[in-house]
């Protein structure tokens, strides 16, 4: 851990992403603190006003503080996109392992179904499925963790795959170990690098998996703040009245670009052979 | 052979792989890794396999171990046949067989200590307590050579010589009868390899051990081995005491194999045997004596028939037509 932290100082571009989760990471949990106003306070005489000094990124259309939902759109964007990630990388790593482990005819059944749903486009999969389950936080969520655990799968089995040609592995069989043991305790923690790097991508991708289902009214219902929702409520005004689109979108991209950005240089900092 | 009390027989052993081709997969060929192959191996005796790479003797270790199901054969282990048993039961049995690897530096878990490395068989098959395996890891760690504070440090802070002896100690914790080293030492330089020779000697007086030892190297092998088996394209060609089998080598290629071994005397100027062409695709072996197209004495007969493997002298058993 200590010369994880090493070598992320040294990677001066992985650092910056790092400090922006941080920061992302800070606002969610301090939100409260941090906005001025409640999201939903809506002042009827400062509907549609720029960016002032009361209103630093100006209000909506019913004179919501537009920086006050941003701050607690955070909060959801987090939420989904950490609870959406657990569950694909959940399901993602339990189909790999098992996948990847046993191979053969169990292998080529969870494949093929993986398959299926690579198949589809990460947001029309999305949609099909809210559109089932119906439009909530809940469902949002689990939506984007099944879109998710495909390439979890992958990643993990094609890891499984490589790992198991060690022979240490070969040596845990000869002494006997069973292989939910095997699995556990010598595959699982070998191919932990490739599946954080994976995490640190997949979350970039939920949250803007939910803000795109969000904008087309299938994600997080209003009036909740969600970067999404504030996309599509303002996409009617947003020649005349900009700001209400900007910092939305702008939030949007710093946080994925914070996400991508750290997710490329752990990816580096976790091979073994840059060490 | 059968005077003795043999702790392992190995009756008609086979071991095929299947050489796959096509969309559908169908099964075209087989590599005939390990084709036929009987041998005892007595108790507390280090009996080794030698041959070319390629010519399926780690595959037979593998084999006897079912680290890959043998295709026929019987294994038997103290009178009963190790195949027999379902993989579940067999796992209990592997207590009493081991197998150490040439690679110390993949044979050896990078996330688990050697503390931890050393625990796991016991745990796995709950010989000991917690305290008392703990214990236990001291002890062996102690015994091939590492001191108590490496225990807890992880297998890449250590060299290979060291790495290998993590790899015995993991070995030997159980207690086992019968070690299968499969190429061992050959990944360590020489000096090293002594080390882990004559420690791997001491244990074995000392623990009561049966060895396997698969190598390449004919020197390590004379040094160690009581009987050796000479393997060539899956078959034995030649089995007998160390001493008889390097004076008096019967089979042609056990005899240009030993003309291979280099001398320490530069002053002495040994006759080489130079085989002629390449080892044959285990896939399509030739007809008649696996080793016929390469035999500076074969004859016709070679070509058609294969030769019996039977015992020439006492002890000393053979492959070949020039004998029969």
């Amino acid at each position: 851990m200590k010369s994880f932290f090493e070598r992320l100082r040294k990677d001066k571009v992985g650092l910056i992403g790092f400090l922006g989760i941080f920061i992302v990471i800070l606002i969610g949990l301090l939100s409260p603190f941090i906005a001025p106003y409640s999201p939903e306070q809506m002042f009827t005489e400062h509907t549609m006003e720029g960016p002032s000094r009361q209103f630093i990124f100006g209000t909506d259309e019913f004179g919501r503080d537009i920086f006050s939902r941003i701050v607690y759109g955070t909060q959801v964007s987090l939420k989904v996109g950490i609870i959406a990630v657990g569950i694909g990388a959940g399901c993602g790593l339990i189909f790999g392992l098992i996948s990847g482990y046993f191979q053969g005819k169990v292998d080529q059944v969870i494949m093929r179904i993986m398959d299926v749903f690579f198949a589809f486009p990460d947001i029309l999969l999305a949609l099909a499925i809210v559109a089932v389950l119906g439009p909530s936080l809940t469902n949002t969520m689990i939506a984007i963790g099944i879109v998710f655990t495909p390439v979890f799968t992958r990643t993990v089995r094609a890891a499984v795959i490589a790992v198991k040609e060690n022979e240490y592995i070969t040596s845990a069989v000869a002494i006997g170990v069973n292989p939910i043991n095997i699995i556990l305790k010598h595959i699982t923690p070998n191919i932990l690098a490739p599946f954080i790097v994976q995490i640190t991508l997949a979350l970039s991708g939920a949250i803007l998996t939910e803000a795109a289902l969000s904008f087309l009214g299938l994600g997080i219902q209003p009036p909740n703040p969600s970067w999404g929702v504030m996309l599509d409520a303002s996409r009617t005004y947003m020649e005349f009245a900009p700001w209400t689109i900007l910092f939305p979108a702008g939030a949007i991209v710093f946080t994925i670009f914070c996400f991508n950005l750290f997710g490329d240089s752990l990816r580096d900092i976790l091979d073994p052979k840059m060490k | 052979m059968a005077d003795q009390q043999a702790v392992l027989e190995v009756k008609h052993l086979k071991k095929y792989f299947p050489i796959k081709e096509g969309v559908f997969k169908r099964t075209k060929n087989h590599v005939k890794a390990v084709n036929d192959i009987s041998f005892d191996v007595q108790e507390q005796e280090t009996f080794a396999l030698v041959g070319e790479s390629g010519c399926g003797k780690s595959t037979t270790g593998r084999s006897i171990l079912r680290i890959l199901e043998p295709s026929e054969g019987e294994v038997f282990f103290k009178g009963v046949n190790l195949l027999d048993y379902s993989k579940r039961e067999f796992r209990k049995v592997r207590k009493d067989l081991q197998l150490i690897f040439q690679d110390p530096y993949s044979s050896l878990n990078p996330r688990m200590t050697v503390k931890k490395l050393l625990l796991e068989p016991l745990l796995t098959h709950g010989i000991a307590n917690k305290k008392e395996a703990e214990q236990k890891v001291v002890e062996i760690a102690e015994r091939v050579g590492l001191s108590k504070e490496q225990i807890n440090r992880h297998p890449h802070e250590f060299s290979g010589g060291q790495r290998q002896r993590i790899s015995i100690a993991r070995a030997l914790i159980l207690n086992p009868q019968l070690v299968i080293l499969d190429e061992a030492v050959s990944a360590l330089d020489v000096s090293i390899q002594a080390q882990i020779l004559n420690l791997l000697i001491e244990l074995q007086r000392d623990l009561k051990l049966t060895y396997i030892f698969i190598s390449h190297d004919l020197n390590v092998v004379k040094h160690i081995s009581d009987r050796v088996g000479v393997m060539y394209l899956g078959q034995m060609m030649e089995l007998s005491d160390t001493e008889d089998m390097y004076s008096n080598p019967l089979h042609p290629y056990t005899q240009s194999l030993l003309s291979a071994i280099p001398s320490h005397d530069p002053t002495i100027k040994k006759e080489r045997i130079i085989l002629k062409g390449d080892v044959p695709d285990p896939a399509n072996p030739p007809a008649g004596c696996p080793f016929h197209l390469r035999c500076p004495k074969a004859h016709e007969r070679c070509a058609v028939e294969k030769p019996a493997f039977f015992e020439k002298e006492p002890n000393h058993w053979v492959a070949c037509h020039l004998y029969e």
